[in-house]
């Protein structure tokens, strides 16, 4: 590797303390080393790769430890362009030559200003200029990205633009086409490199093979969901004291009963943590609880926590049901009498598919009301504080209001709501769960239906 | 006359290998000139007269240059204008302007930028003095009051033309093709642009004062002029320090053209596209890997490069997914399948996923709904995925339509590929009918 790069000219000690912070990227760097060589490089190089695969980490330690010339501009900070130009003359040359910029500069005020700032330093060699999540440039003006592509032309200098990101150059190309540049793909880590750059931070006081062996556990319940370097990291954080906790007590020390105590906790771990139901503190503070002190975990998004009043809960199982049963099939359930129903050609062509797939439909306040009233066990009167909750449960989200607002005498409605949330809703209010939910006739029959 | 006996001076390979580098890479990235371009004499001669006559005799004209993106438009322009200034008399007098279309967004912008280049009276170090209409009339009125004898002739150099037909009323354009019909200072108007029906963009008005002259960059090389394009600019030039090394980097760039597997590798770019701005990405690659230890390209860093070069992304990121997300996609090709390309919805692709866990699959766990949501995302917003509808009508997340954006092809081949593929999954891609 070294002797690859030795005409460079770098020394090799530097080359050898930065391939030491770089595990499993070597053949990427020294690409990128080979293409950034040692007077002038490619106007502009695009580099995609997934998340946590070491894109940015890779381009800032060659450029810091190297001590070459950058500037390093995350897109997601730039919420207008003068910040943009701000930052990469302020970091090329110096702290004064922002202030040559009027108040929000134009594209042309940035390259007139660098050409200026080049007359009076001249590059000895290439500048470098960093643009991290760069799909943000696709959404600026139109005119950023093709001259970002082609700076090197455009102010006549040394410079070479790198932009960073995850989503692939074919997105990215404007109409008429524009610069097209030099495409360089971070591969993700494999389990074995995932395996060696998380067992670097092993904790000091324990073995390294047991780190191993637990980042090993680790991999093997989340592997299959998640490849993220940075979530796995976070996670075996997290879990890392808990793992060791019984050894610390004393209790057990090998390997196998030490997996079956902390299995459970990585399992709940990926209902809860992994998708920030909870915060990493509550997590932290659960873990310590005793198992019979440690209550439910009240997450985020747990609706099952959500108080309604009474008269609530029957307009919001009405409306599921006025959602994701078609209007025919109303007489059939509600009333005590119906007629014959005829078996054959009994759903339409286009109801075959499941509601359940299709998602709500859109029903008036009429139907609301009359499933209401047949739903609900006691005699209610149609008083304002009535449609007053229907109010309400819109504000709330757990309808929404369709067609316009000016629509007062027929508006309509559509529950937004999930299966699971009016199952938990009606459990509260009917001791038996004796709900006629939605019938799916081809397939899955619902938990609430079948026990009609 | 002695005859001198020229000095053979030679260097250590690492030294020869940076000259080298440096010399090419100002081929590839600088786009430094070349003596003369490559196939597009006639277009040469054209430009060179066209230019000359304005120059020299004072005659106001207006061409177009028109080529796709990477053809040598720039190229051409520079040379014919670095041919240009070489005459005494030119030098002193013309004018050069340069605008971009990227940079000028405005017709404002456009005009203190022309009023700062050729230094008219309103300019005081940086700033541009005035308003707009100020600006113009004092513009025109400087360039109308000359004529052919005596006043100095402006070269204004418009790249990205049809960007400033997007300006309101295209006033820039207007004036300036206005002033080079009318009998006044010499000026001449070069735009070049990479679209073909540019002159569809022009307003009436403006497209009457066009002398729609056009020169086409359509490259016209055949594979033969291809190959010596190559092998010129994979030369050293003659005045290169060490004569020993500049024999032997010839001498291999000489045998590397004549090798077949580089000449498979060149044709199927060629194939692909002729222009030369991929070409320069291509050798770029192939320099790259040049080094003191193995001091000659040698075919397989050509094929290497072309390799690199020719990848399809989409599979690259299609590599790097979990198993779980990976289950999702062929869902959605299954889907797809079924209902011939229409939109899809979460749900669905759920209750696919969720037929597959029951019925073939061993190794695959049943994961929760909020996960396997969350899996779902990431696929959006990877962009492989993408909404159909951006209405503003609340639709639960669950229930939005998506458009799959990935082809059957291409989700075949990433299979093959993906490390440590279950083969209940790899059979269930496969299989016809989920």
């Amino acid at each position: 590797m070294a002797a690859q790069l030795q005409h460079l000219g770098y020394e090799d000690e530097k080359l050898q303390r930065v391939m030491e912070r770089l595990p499993c990227r070597d053949v990427q760097a020294s690409m990128l080393l080979a293409l950034m060589g040692e007077q002038c490089s490619y106007p502009s190089i695009f580099i995609y790769g997934h998340r946590a695969t070491g894109k940015s980490h890779v381009i800032h330690t060659l450029l810091k430890e190297l001590e070459l010339p950058y500037a390093t501009v995350s897109c997601v900070e730039c919420v207008s362009v003068g910040l943009l130009f701000e930052q990469v003359l302020l970091s090329l040359f110096g702290s004064d030559s922002a202030s040559l910029l009027s108040r929000s500069p134009s594209l042309s005020d940035f390259v007139r200003v660098y050409k200026q700032l080049c007359v009076q330093a001249s590059a000895k060699q290439t500048r470098y200029i960093v643009l991290d999540r760069a799909e943000l440039l696709r959404d600026m003006e139109a005119n950023l990205l093709p001259a970002f592509l082609r700076l090197q032309e455009l102010v006549e200098d040394n410079v070479t633009v790198i932009l960073l990101s995850e989503i692939v150059w074919d997105k990215f190309r404007p109409n008429t086409g524009c610069f097209e540049p030099l495409l360089l793909h971070f591969p993700d880590y494999s389990k074995g490199e995932l395996q060696q750059i998380l067992s670097e931070d092993s904790h000091p006081s324990y073995s390294p093979e047991l780190y191993s062996a637990f980042i090993n556990i680790l991999l093997g319940v989340f592997y299959s969901v998640c490849r993220d370097l940075r979530e796995l990291r976070h996670l075996a954080a997290l879990h890392f004291s808990k793992f060791v906790e019984p050894l610390e007590q004393g209790k057990e020390s090998d390997t196998h009963k030490l997996w079956r105590n902390i299995e459970p906790h990585l399992k709940k771990a990926m209902q809860t943590v992994y998708l920030r139901e909870v915060s990493s503190v509550q997590w932290e503070q659960q873990l310590q609880m005793e198992e019979k002190e440690a209550g439910v975990v009240r997450g985020l998004s747990a609706h099952a926590h959500v108080e309604l009043p009474y008269y609530s809960k029957f307009l919001l199982i009405a409306a599921y049901l006025a959602s994701y049963n078609p209007a025919r099939t109303d007489k059939r359930f509600f009333l005590k009498h119906h007629g014959k129903i005829k078996k054959t050609n009994f759903l339409k062509k286009h109801e075959k598919t499941s509601n359940h797939l299709l998602g709500p439909k859109p029903f008036p306040l009429d139907r609301l009301l009359a499933i209401f009233y047949s739903v609900v066990d006691s005699r209610v009167a149609p008083t304002a504080s009535v449609f007053c909750q229907i109010s309400s449960l819109v504000t709330l989200q757990l309808l929404n209001q369709v067609g316009h607002d000016d629509q007062l005498d027929a508006p309509k409605y559509k529950c937004a709501v999930s299966l699971d949330f009016i199952l938990t809703i009606s459990r509260c209010v009917y001791p038996m769960l004796y709900c006629p939910l939605v019938t799916d006739w081809n397939h899955c029959q619902t938990p609430a239906s079948a026990a009609l | 006359m002695s005859k001198r006996k020229v000095k053979e001076t030679h260097m250590p390979v690492g030294e020869c290998i940076s000259q080298v580098q440096m010399i090419l890479r100002e081929r590839f990235c600088h786009q430094r000139l070349p003596e003369k371009p490559v196939g597009m004499e006639s277009q040469h001669k054209h430009l060179l007269e066209l230019l000359r006559r304005t120059a020299v005799h004072g005659e106001s004209n207006s061409v177009l240059i028109v080529g796709p993106r990477g053809s040598g438009k720039t190229m051409l322009l520079n040379c014919v204008l670095r041919e240009l200034l070489e005459v005494k008399d030119v030098n002193k007098n013309v004018l050069p302007v340069h605008l971009n279309g990227l940079l000028q967004t405005d017709d404002r912008i456009a005009l203190k930028e022309i009023t700062r280049q050729l230094n008219l009276e309103n300019v005081v170090g940086d700033k541009v003095f005035g308003s707009f209409a100020e600006n113009l009339a004092f513009l025109l009125e400087a360039l109308k009051k000359g004529d052919r004898s005596s006043s100095r002739p402006v070269l204004f150099i418009l790249d990205e033309f049809d960007l400033f037909a997007h300006h309101k009323n295209q006033t820039l354009l207007y004036n300036l093709l206005d002033v080079s019909q009318s009998a006044q200072a010499p000026v001449a108007v070069i735009g070049l642009t990479c679209r073909l029906d540019v002159l569809e963009l022009l307003e009436k008005r403006v497209k009457s004062r066009f002398s729609h002259r056009q020169i086409h960059l359509l490259s016209s090389l055949s594979f033969i002029q291809y190959l010596d394009n190559v092998r010129s600019q994979l030369s050293l030039p003659q005045d290169f320090p060490d004569t020993k090394f500049y024999d032997e980097w010839n001498d291999s760039i000489k045998t590397l053209c004549e090798d077949q597997l580089v000449v498979d590798v060149l044709q199927s770019h060629y194939n692909s596209s002729k222009d030369f701005r991929s070409l320069q990405l291509l050798l770029m690659l192939a320099l790259s890997r040049v080094s003191a230890s193995k001091p000659a390209i040698k075919p397989t860093d050509l094929l290497e490069a072309s390799r690199v070069c020719m990848v399809d992304s989409k599979a690259n990121i299609l590599h790097g997914l979990s198993i779980l997300e990976l289950c999702l996609i062929i869902a959605m090709k299954h889907l797809n399948d079924i209902y011939e390309g229409e939109p899809f919805n979460f749900q669905m692709v759920h209750n696919e996923f969720k037929k597959f866990l029951q019925r073939k699959s061993h190794s695959i766990h049943n994961f929760d709904k909020p996960v396997v949501i969350k899996a779902f995302e990431h696929l959006q917003q990877l962009e492989l995925i993408k909404s159909m509808d951006s209405s503003t009508a609340k639709i639960q997340k669950e229930y939005q339509l998506m458009k799959l954006l990935l082809d059957h092809s291409q989700i075949m081949e990433a299979l093959q590929k993906y490390p440590q593929c279950p083969t209940d999954v790899k059979q269930w891609a496969m299989s016809a009918f989920g």
